[in-house]
């Protein structure tokens, strides 16, 4: 249950506003693909483009291809609903629906797919909470609601919804920015096994991490504020982190700006 | 930059902690004293809120007063009396009234009123904060505010001499297929029904639902639209998932705002329904009454005792308002408090 993105020529905008610039890159299955940059470079207009969530936003348009697999998502005839299906997302801040009980909310996604025997719910969201390493924790209180649990919890809660439908890819945008080392170690670790049944893209503003967990890096640089965020480069994490292609990139990675 | 106040020298910290709050006090009220600006304001202020209270309190202690001079009279159930003779002209002069008819019609009409207001209400809120484009959604919350500028005559009139006259053809269609209810038989006649009233009243508090209502909707905030969206949910599951949980009080709490107006509206009651002192098993047919319509209709010609028998009357319509107005609030509150842990 893993596929490739493919993604050429991808040029977005906020109304008028060009936000990133002709990016092309390809996404490998199975694999943890981390972006890295400045604040306001794209990397999370970027990453909201892979699931049709960009267009989301009043003004937001997209131009250019993203292939999954072999089919254009921005292709005509598409319902960016049934995309959104394919390609999950976890987002910067945990949002578990407040109203929802925690075993409400891993059932959410696939409520909306489908009608499923109770038998067939328990299971599914059994397996989901176990894949999100929170199975342990909330199993004795499926019932209460899931906005009673701390932050890590419900980002795990939330990602626990999100692999529930079991998705082609699997988007993370900065999971673990609001979220202390312990709960943020427990999400590093979980991507860790993730990766073996999903494509994840992860947007991250921490090099450690993205060192950690990914294994290729793609960094996102912006000329100057107002103007477009472009790739600058997108390697495997190793040369990356050790020995990048263009100086940009070192110039980031070793702090001398930005 | 010498400060003389010691006290307010930022390089020494107030010594706050040895002076005793009797001490602080005065000496807080000395120096707000000083400057005219304050004190005028602070007067103001104090003086508009215990005028506010000194005028809830004269209302309710006249009310209360003339109200028990009326029922100490009074030799019906006030409660349960199906006649309005203060004047005692089928008793020899003994007074006999009371509030079943009037509490009945007002009930009934402004159930219908919210039945009927309350859908339509939450559809043109969710259509102004979730599907129309901009340029569409701004015309049609003027034209909603435009509809709580009417003044209430007016609708009374238009409720009379337009609506009520084109409703036969409904009511008799009613009658035919949900006649055997009971609550809608309708023996035909001028259709100046507690229906009726209940129609126009959904009108007239569709503004002040619709309104509270769009802002709720709008306060949702982003993510939990964005989690439902991004599991796929469409426009319409996106709603039902995130918007209409999230706005669930306020629903509720502008609804009972709209539910106080339509209980204490008077004008276009009293235009549009033809009164008598009978409850209706149908809502179809004329007769009954409101609290509201009642004082109106029958103030002018009622003689000393039988304005306060009316007053006592609007002691009760006062009452069920304040109390419907104390659950509005308490859901809001309780809302503050639900959204400050989750937002």
């Amino acid at each position: 249950m893993a596929k490739r993105i493919d993604v050429s020529g991808l040029t977005a905008f906020y109304g008028s506003h060009k936000a990133i610039e002709d990016i092309s890159m390809t996404v490998e299955p199975r694999s943890v693909t981390a972006f890295i940059g400045p604040s306001g470079c794209g990397k999370s207009t970027f990453l909201r483009t892979l699931n049709r969530m960009h267009e989301v936003t009043t003004g937001g348009r997209v131009e250019g291809k993203v292939l999954l697999d072999d089919e254009d998502l921005y292709g005509a005839g598409v319902d960016p609903v049934n995309v959104r299906r394919t390609i999950g997302m976890v987002f910067q801040r945990p949002n578990p629906f407040p109203t929802m009980s925690i075993f409400d909310n891993v059932a959410a996604g696939l409520r909306l797919n489908g009608s499923y025997k109770k038998s067939e719910l328990n299971a599914i969201v059994e397996k989901s909470l176990k894949g999100a390493n929170l199975w342990n924790e909330v199993k004795d209180r499926l019932n209460k609601p899931g906005s009673g649990l701390s932050g890590g919890q419900q980002q795990r809660l939330c990602i626990a919804r999100a692999i529930a439908v079991e998705p082609q890819v699997l988007l993370m945008d900065e999971p673990c920015s609001a979220l202390d080392p312990i709960s943020t170690l427990a999400i590093e670790d979980l991507i860790g096994e993730l990766k073996e049944r999903f494509t994840i893209v992860i947007v991250t503003h921490n090099m450690q991490q993205a060192a950690r967990v990914s294994d290729r890096t793609a960094f996102f640089n912006l000329a100057a504020v107002g103007q477009p965020g472009k790739l600058v480069e997108i390697d495997e994490t190793e040369r990356i982190f050790s020995n990048p292609s263009v100086q940009a990139t070192e110039d980031y990675i070793s702090g001398r700006f930005g | 930059m010498d400060i003389p106040s010691s006290t307010t020298s930022p390089t020494s910290p107030p010594p706050r902690h040895d002076v005793k709050p009797s001490q602080v006090t005065p000496k807080r009220a000395a120096r707000g004293a000083t400057r005219p600006g304050d004190r005028i304001f602070l007067g103001l202020s104090r003086g508009s809120g215990i005028a506010l209270l000194v005028i809830m309190a004269a209302i309710a202690a006249f009310l209360t007063y003339r109200a028990a001079l009326a029922l100490s009279d009074n030799t019906g159930n006030f409660l349960t009396t199906f006649e309005w003779d203060p004047a005692g002209t089928a008793t020899n002069g003994k007074p006999y009234f009371g509030i079943a008819v009037l509490v009945f019609g007002t009930v009934v009409s402004s159930i219908i009123a919210l039945v009927i207001a309350v859908p339509i209400a939450i559809g043109i809120a969710l259509f102004i904060s979730h599907y129309a484009p901009r340029r569409l959604a701004t015309p049609i919350a003027f034209v909603i505010d435009l509809l709580a500028a009417v003044p209430s005559i007016v609708y009374g009139l238009w409720g009379a001499l337009v609506v009520a006259p084109n409703l036969t053809g409904l009511y008799s269609w009613l009658d035919d297929y949900f006649g055997w209810t009971g609550i809608f038989s309708y023996q035909g006649g001028a259709p100046r029904s507690l229906m009726t009233v209940g129609i126009l009243l959904a009108i007239m508090i569709l503004p002040i639902i619709t309104n509270v209502s769009r802002e709720v909707f709008l306060q949702v905030p982003k993510m939990h639209e964005e989690a439902a969206l991004a599991l796929g949910a469409t426009r319409w599951e996106t709603i039902r998932m995130s918007v209409l949980p999230f706005a669930r009080s306020g629903v509720i709490s502008a609804s009972m705002l709209g539910l106080g107006r339509a209980l204490g509206e008077t004008i276009a009651v009293a235009t549009v329904l033809s009164p008598s002192f009978v409850i209706n098993a149908s809502v179809l047919d004329f007769g009954g009454g409101t609290f509201a319509q009642n004082i109106a209709s029958k103030f002018n010609e009622a003689t000393e005792y039988g304005r306060d028998a009316l007053i006592a009357s609007g002691l009760v319509l006062f009452v069920i308002t304040l109390l419907v107005n104390g659950a509005a609030r308490l859901i809001i509150a309780r809302r503050k408090e639900y959204s400050g842990a989750n937002a």
